[in-house]
């Protein structure tokens, strides 16, 4: 077994309890004491995750805007300095290289965080779509620690800690300060459909920021959250994860993600003429998101059902709602089947599919 | 730490058996394998009356992580079955030993509960 790779909070997450597992090749806390309770602990008051393994990349130089454009389907031009982009980074044949969030610092000077699974492939594929662009790319994943602040309480918890103004940064805009002494890119977004912050920092400052942050939450119920809990928030909130929404082989159209596909940017995009193609031709198959009613969990890989038994799909991510109190999910289907009935077989029970729109639950994100 | 209390009897298979004086014994899961499991979210019970033979699966514990076969350690017959954990699996990762518990079995062989481990072999297996 080659080495796990560890992030600087590495220590600190044993100290406090955390059961550590081998993510994507890092060595990272999935649970403290429950996934289920930490789950809950974001959605009633606040969590504090470490997502220092995410990958982070500076694109500069005056050709950062046409570069970038290029090579995600959302659309770049929309940025302005202090603004996020979320985005899939597609293949020529539609498919999904990653999904990143794209920050525009200023004019020429771009930052991505991509995922932690896809730094190797996703580095080694912007530089070789950099090509014949006035750019620079820089991995800086080493450099930097990520911590994620998610939940009701997380602006309170986040704003005790810094004078910056965080009711001015709108949900997806950014700014740069100091949180307990260190420097920050303080970025309102997260994956858990909560209100929150994520914060770039030096990876040496790691442990010194998530120690302040614990100490400043005890008094706003935060606690530290797994890796656990953040999948089921993200599942809950109807976002999809690389791997499992989203793949090689499932484009954003068919995994809903229409909204981040900008056919219509003058100087298009890769990807741009088979996605074209399949939303003119119709996808073959659909992303479809589902609750049961009941509490088995409806594993990845389950086979679905359609009306006559015959199998039309898969299941691509599933978990138990902690707030609903039963199994949801997500499947591929073929698109003709995707309106339902949808079935799956847990041993021996047949298992109705009940389709739903996400989010799951009531989200409390701020307005952008 | 995992707590393996002395006066059960255990399978490798991480299942406690407490037998009592008039042939029959309770089955769980124990602490280890909760703690090992994590959240549980859902418990498979057999249904009163079944026969199981020794080391037969008779229901599935299903965590966040997973969903594992339950193997009755020694054989015999389905007497009672913890309902309460339909509505509250979890009490299984509270309660491991106490309300927790999954079956009462009637054993088809009192003596067969001499075959599983002691409290201290277990503790070995689990090192």
């Amino acid at each position: 077994m080659s080495e796990l790779k560890r992030t600087p909070l590495r220590d600190f997450h044993a100290a406090h309890g955390a059961r550590l597992v081998d993510f994507a090749g890092w060595e990272m806390p999935v649970q403290y004491r429950s996934i289920l309770e930490e789950h809950k602990a974001v959605r009633r008051t606040a969590g504090l995750f470490d997502v220092s393994h995410m990958g982070e990349v500076d694109v500069k130089g005056p050709e950062a805007l046409r570069f970038l454009n290029n090579l995600v389907t959302n659309d770049v031009a929309k940025l302005f300095p202090g603004r996020v982009l979320y985005s899939p980074m597609c293949y020529p044949n539609g498919g999904v290289v990653d999904d990143l969030l794209v920050y525009m610092r200023a004019p020429e000077d771009y930052f991505l965080c991509i995922n932690a699974g896809n730094i190797d492939k996703d580095i080694a594929w912007i530089l070789e779509q950099a090509k014949g662009f006035d750019v620079q790319i820089t991995d800086r994943s080493d450099d930097y620690a990520l911590l994620a602040v998610q939940g009701p309480t997380a602006v309170a918890i986040v704003q005790s800690l810094t004078g910056a103004k965080l009711d001015r940064i709108g949900y997806y805009h950014f700014a740069e300060g100091t949180v307990a002494g260190i420097q920050c890119l303080i970025s309102r977004t997260g994956y858990t459909g909560e209100d929150g912050f994520e914060l770039y920092h030096p990876a040496g400052d790691a442990v010194s920021l998530a120690e302040a942050i614990v100490k400043a939450g005890a008094a706003h119920g935060l606690e530290l959250t797994g890796l656990g809990a953040r999948d089921s928030l993200r599942l809950e909130a109807g976002y999809p994860l690389y791997g499992h929404e989203i793949t090689a082989d499932i484009s954003p159209l068919t995994a809903g993600l229409g909204w981040t596909v900008k056919l219509a940017k003058e100087a298009g995009f890769i990807g741009r003429d088979a996605l074209l193609a399949e939303k003119t031709n119709g996808a073959a198959n659909k992303v479809v998101f589902f609750k049961t009613g009941d509490r088995r969990i409806v594993r990845a890989d389950t086979p679905v059902l359609g009306v006559d038994g015959m199998v039309v799909g898969k299941v691509l991510s599933g978990t138990l709602s902690p707030v609903l109190n039963e199994a949801i999910g997500s499947a591929l289907v073929t698109t003709a089947a995707s309106a339902g009935p949808l079935s799956v077989d847990i041993r021996g029970t047949l298992i109705n599919l009940q389709l739903v729109k996400p989010p799951f639950v009531e989200l409390k994100k701020p307005s952008s | 730490m995992s707590n393996v209390p002395a006066d059960l009897r255990y399978a490798k298979s991480h299942e406690w058996l407490k037998p009592a004086s008039d042939g029959t014994a309770t089955v769980g899961i124990t602490d280890y394998a909760q703690n090992s499991l994590g959240d549980i979210t859902y418990v498979q019970l057999p249904k009163v009356g079944t026969v199981f033979a020794a080391g037969q699966v008779f229901g599935v514990v299903e965590s966040v992580k997973a969903a594992s076969d339950l193997y009755l350690p020694v054989a015999g017959e389905v007497i009672e079955v913890n309902t309460a954990l339909d509505s509250a699996p979890e009490t299984v990762n509270q309660d491991a030993y106490g309300a927790g518990w999954i079956l009462k079995l009637k054993l088809t062989a009192p003596d067969s509960v001499n075959g599983l481990l002691d409290a201290a072999a277990y503790e070995k297996a689990i090192a």
